[in-house]
């Protein structure tokens, strides 16, 4: 070809394009890169015809195989439903006491809280649920709303102080922040607390603070401070501290009165799931 | 140090290559040597080998093994073996699905892969004792290899005739004769091929269902994929590539060279005998020459295309064809049979040295091998004897590590995964040991959760919490052990028990 270049050391004819002195040599595609390229063209052709492809003002070529990962997805669901619905049925129809004594249930129970659990509990209860400073522990033996499994299931399928219907609720009162009582005695209401625990305390405190454990905290915590389930109110003589057991912590929520929040799970899990994290909750408590 | 006599290079036995010798080339291995790539290709072509049929001693022993060896092959995933329960009735069963093994009345579970092992080890030993003692028994009579090339070759010889009437079809041009004879033969081989592959899969599922499920297509894909691949394999193995496998792809005759010495009996021909060969007129006297006339039927006979005549070599499986086609000729010669035989080079040398010969099968080599072999099998079938009926694993919690009760006692959380090896259902007891006054629980509030039914030939997960007594002042870390036991089997572990004392509260 006239006009063109060709490079004295190889022979071969150059493109005419140079960089920075560096001229590109116009030498033939190898055979077989040729072919693959070819290959991939008539591939692409029959890949056009025979699946989704090109878009167009309304909606998009379907193919002829009619391939949809959309409907793939909805077709393996169907098929896990089909494989997990002799458990999925049991889980909807036995109660709760009889998936706990059942060993295969109770396995597979266990199976699905413990994904549930995972996904939406953990965030707040910790992966191994045992909660932390204001997050109750729920691998131990204290429970505020109680710790049968109807107990667990009310709580979980209503959650506390969301202000839904059914949700359980129940409020400390803010002794100082809402100036209740005077610092002083907010000082001896602790150490009377601390007394309760059976931890030593100072006893002129608890005993200046006593009647005023009666007048204003016994109506839940009960005269002996056992608390009660029923109504949320905790048991003061354990070693169960949702908010901390050293003075600070108890003056603290003497004084400002916390409540933490749980949602209410129905409507965003399904019974059988809510079911099957009930008997999770209960059975991993060791109960 | 043990030297191998090394004919290829001794001038009374003239090799075909190179400069000028009068002889041509004789094998079809020594074709192919002389027919390299001149630029140095990385593979010299094949060249065909016709192997006689021939009659003998040693071809009746390799049709009994043959015979012998398929039929163990075909027959064996066909032998029911009564088990209880719905545990497998198959004798032998590798349970892919079921992580089982079962052979006879063992049954391995995969964590026994050791004995396999132990198998795979003698197996190797074995090899080196007998190449050591032997030669290459095994490539010339046991393996798999030689027996269905062996068995294709019949295929061969059955449609398209023997060495002769081969090499002739061969090389006529395509006609309606030629295309049936080779037809029918590549169709007979792919049915044999299809027919080991499909033998292959039973030993993986249970016979006369898959033989059932196979057909209708409900088989699972790995036993199509597995009888595609052996078919597949088989048939290019024993049909095409056969003495190129041995040659190019089995490791086993590169290492063989390190068994052997100058003491292993070996296919041999005796030059002490047979030289100076030569052709040899009816009449004439057998003084002064050597009794090997150089028919060469020790060459058309042999499955690798060699000649034996140029001493041991890689490519021999020591198959002793040779030794009956020799001893066929020299036979009709009115000649003392023998000329090739099994041999030691050590005899072949003394012999020419006009000694006597000594055989040692007793030498520090073939000691060793044996002592090893003892020592591996001993070890291996001790493993097999004192397994273990019962198992047990010891998963201690790691979320939470240690629980804190109301009361201040600290509960651990424990999975126990006990295996029942045994055919029958076992009710264990689970006994703590380590804590004074612990109490065992578990979930769900169990009446007895001491106690824990293991079926058979199962492994059975049981949650248990261990509370430790209030006032029990543990280490943070306290070592235990769990012990199950039924009235069969016993089994313990060890773990920990975690308090959280540098956890304080």
């Amino acid at each position: 070809m006239s006009g063109r270049e060709t490079d004295a050391p190889t022979g071969v004819e150059t493109t005419g394009h140079e960089w920075d002195g560096i001229k590109e040599l116009d030498n033939p595609l190898p055979r077989w890169w040729l072919w693959i390229w070819a290959a991939c063209v008539v591939f692409a052709v029959g890949y056009w015809v025979a699946m989704p492809a090109w878009p167009g003002v309304h909606g998009y070529t379907k193919g002829l195989l009619r391939a949809s990962d959309r409907v793939a997805v909805a077709d393996s669901l169907k098929v896990l439903d089909a494989q997990r619905g002799a458990s999925a049925r049991a889980l909807r129809t036995a109660s709760l006491e009889e998936i706990e004594r059942d060993p295969k249930l109770l396995a597979y129970a266990q199976q699905v809280g413990q994904s549930v659990f995972g996904d939406n509990c953990a965030t707040c209860h910790g992966i191994g649920g045992t909660g932390g400073k204001g997050y109750p522990n729920l691998r131990d033996d204290a429970w505020l709303w109680g710790g049968k499994l109807e107990d667990i299931q009310d709580t979980i399928t209503h959650g506390v102080r969301t202000g839904r219907p059914g949700a359980r609720l129940s409020q400390m009162p803010a002794f100082g922040r809402d100036e209740m009582l005077p610092p002083a005695t907010i000082d001896d209401l602790t150490e009377y607390v601390v007394k309760l625990s059976g931890r030593p305390a100072d006893a002129a405190a608890a005993a200046r603070a006593a009647p005023v454990f009666a007048e204003q905290c016994a109506s839940c915590h009960g005269v002996a401070g056992l608390g009660d389930q029923t109504i949320g109110a905790p048991n003061l003589t354990d070693r169960d501290w949702l908010y901390g057991p050293g003075r600070a912590d108890i003056r603290g929520q003497i004084y400002a009165g916390h409540g933490g929040v749980m949602p209410t799970w129905s409507g965003r899990l399904s019974p059988e799931t809510l079911k099957a994290l009930a008997v999770y909750v209960h059975a991993n408590a060791g109960q | 140090m043990p030297t191998l006599i090394d004919n290829t290079r001794s001038p009374a036995s003239p090799k075909s290559e190179g400069k000028g010798q009068a002889r041509a080339a004789v094998s079809a291995a020594a074709r192919a040597k002389g027919r390299g790539d001149a630029r140095g290709g990385l593979y010299k072509p094949r060249q065909p080998i016709y192997p006689k049929l021939v009659h003998g001693r040693w071809r009746t022993v390799k049709w009994a093994l043959l015979i012998a060896t398929l039929a163990i092959y075909y027959v064996t995933p066909w032998i029911r073996w009564a088990r209880p329960g719905d545990l497998p009735q198959q004798a032998v069963l590798v349970d892919f699905t079921g992580r089982r093994f079962y052979f006879f009345d063992i049954q391995l579970w995969p964590q026994e892969v050791y004995i396999f092992t132990g198998l795979m080890i003698m197996g190797a030993l074995a090899l080196f004792l007998v190449t050591a003692l032997f030669g290459r028994l095994w490539c010339g009579y046991a393996c798999p290899q030689t027996v269905w090339t062996d068995l294709y070759i019949v295929v061969e010889r059955l449609f398209e005739g023997d060495r002769n009437a081969r090499m002739r079809l061969d090389a006529q041009p395509l006609s309606l004769d030629k295309a049936w004879r080779k037809g029918g033969k590549h169709l007979t081989w792919l049915a044999i091929a299809f027919g080991t592959g499909g033998a292959w899969i039973f030993y993986f599922h249970d016979a006369p269902t898959l033989i059932r499920t196979f057909w209708t297509g409900q088989a699972p894909l790995t036993a199509y994929v597995s009888c595609a691949l052996l078919t597949a394999t088989t048939y290019g193995f024993a049909g095409w590539m056969r003495e190129q496998v041995c040659t190019y792809m089995c490791p086993w005759p590169r290492i063989q060279g390190a068994m052997l010495d100058e003491h292993s009996l070996q296919v041999t021909y005796l030059r002490d005998r047979g030289e100076p060969r030569g052709a040899h007129k009816k009449d004439r006297d057998w003084a002064g020459r050597g009794d090997c006339i150089d028919c060469k039927q020790c060459v058309v006979v042999c499955p690798m295309g060699i000649d034996i005549r140029d001493g041991s070599q890689l490519e021999c499986i020591n198959c002793g064809l040779c030794v009956d086609a020799c001893d066929e000729i020299l036979g009709k010669l009115g000649r003392p049979t023998g000329l090739i035989a099994y041999d030691t080079d050590a005899a072949v040398a003394a012999r020419a040295r006009g000694q006597a010969a000594v055989y040692k099968p007793v030498r520090a080599r073939t000691l060793y091998y044996a002592l090893a072999l003892v020592l591996v099998g001993g070890l291996t079938l001790w493993g097999l004897l004192a397994r273990p009926k019962a198992d047990l694993h010891v998963i201690r919690d790691r979320n939470p590590i240690f629980v804190r009760m109301h009361d201040g006692a600290v509960r651990d959380g424990y999975t126990l995964k006990i295996s029942n090896r045994t055919f029958f259902d076992q009710r264990f007891t689970i006994a703590f040991d380590g804590v004074a006054g612990a109490r065992l629980g578990r979930p769900g509030g169990a009446a007895d959760p001491g106690v824990v039914l293991a079926p058979a030939d199962q492994v059975v997960s049981v949650r248990v919490f261990v509370t430790a007594p209030v006032d029990a002042a543990l280490a943070a870390s306290t070592p235990v052990r769990f012990v199950v036991a039924s009235s069969a089997a016993r089994a313990e572990a060890k773990t920990v028990f975690l308090s959280g004392a540098e956890n304080p509260q």
